[in-house]
């Protein structure tokens, strides 16, 4: 059940997007030029988007089990710190460049143009590279704790 | 600023936000998780025990998405102008800056945003400045 309503919530989001036009690189780059002929759609898209979701977070906040009887996920850390912030612009960049971010990605992907396609390859071999220096990390961490336990 | 009145479609924008927001609402009602896609990737190449079907179920869902479009007769309208090169390097920015901010246009943007969280606002101010200075970049300094 948990599979399928996932499925038809990938759909209903995608339909969403293309819908809006936000599939559309060169759409989502009429928005981010805010110094030529500026397209404001996003602000709408994000607002419809937004407007259901204020709701059904007031609703999913009361809630200890979801309405499939599914445990709720939704703590998330409110801390704001370098990495965030610096990730969200090297995201942005990369936004910049293509006019594509991950929703959007995987739609066009849908439509198996090679540039899609090597869009969505390298945004994979970017989030792999993500979890290799994160495991380094750890492991040197790891390491450092072990050294000052014997040293 | 000018706005391109041609290109701007109130309508459908607003429309295509709220099948999102519905799309994000039921994940989110039905089965307790958010739906933010670059965590919902990350998730997929990291997976955890009984937390990888939905959210491949999901990614799948998006990808079906032409297909089921075409089907009423709809092909999307989607023109990519980058070029390869860019593609990539704009891909990995994509992929590793989601990751290390722990969220995109959809987690933070859409979702974030959605539970008045000041974590997520800070990421969505910093991703669409980014993307502004960027396209400002790209076609007014380098003219491309």
């Amino acid at each position: 059940m948990a599979v399928s309503t996932s499925v038809l919530a990938g759909i209903i989001f995608g339909v969403g997007l293309l819908v809006s036009g936000m599939s559309n690189p060169a759409k989502v780059l009429g928005f981010l030029d805010v110094a030529g002929h500026w397209d404001p759609s996003l602000v709408l898209v994000m607002s419809g988007a937004v407007a259901v979701n204020f709701v059904a977070f007031a609703v999913a906040r009361k809630r200890t089990v979801s309405f499939l009887g599914l445990d709720m996920k939704l703590r998330s850390s409110r801390h704001i710190d370098r990495r965030l912030v610096l990730g969200s612009v090297l995201f942005g960049v990369g936004w910049g460049i293509a006019g594509l971010c991950p929703g959007p990605a995987l739609v066009v992907l849908g439509t198996a143009q090679p540039k899609a396609v090597v869009f969505f390859a390298a945004m994979l071999g970017g989030m792999g590279a993500f979890e290799w220096l994160e495991q380094r990390k750890a492991i040197r961490a790891e390491n450092a704790a072990r050294s000052v336990q014997t040293g | 600023m000018n706005i391109d009145w041609n290109a701007f479609t109130p309508w459908c924008a607003l429309a295509g936000g709220f099948l999102i927001g519905i799309a994000a609402a039921m994940l989110l009602l039905l089965n307790g998780r958010i739906a933010g896609i670059s965590g919902v990737l990350g998730g997929i190449l990291k997976p955890a025990k009984g937390d990888t079907a939905w959210r491949l179920a999901f990614a799948g869902g998006l990808v079906l998405t032409p297909m089921v479009a075409g089907h009423f007769g709809a092909w999307p309208d989607i023109r990519i102008d980058t070029g390869f090169g860019a593609l990539v390097a704009a891909g990995f920015l994509v992929g590793i800056g989601t990751r290390y901010g722990s969220g995109c246009t959809s987690g933070h943007g859409v979702c974030g945003l959605s539970r008045l969280s000041p974590r997520s606002l800070a990421a969505t101010l910093s991703f669409m400045s980014a993307g502004f200075a960027t396209v400002f970049v790209v076609r007014h300094v380098f003219g491309i």
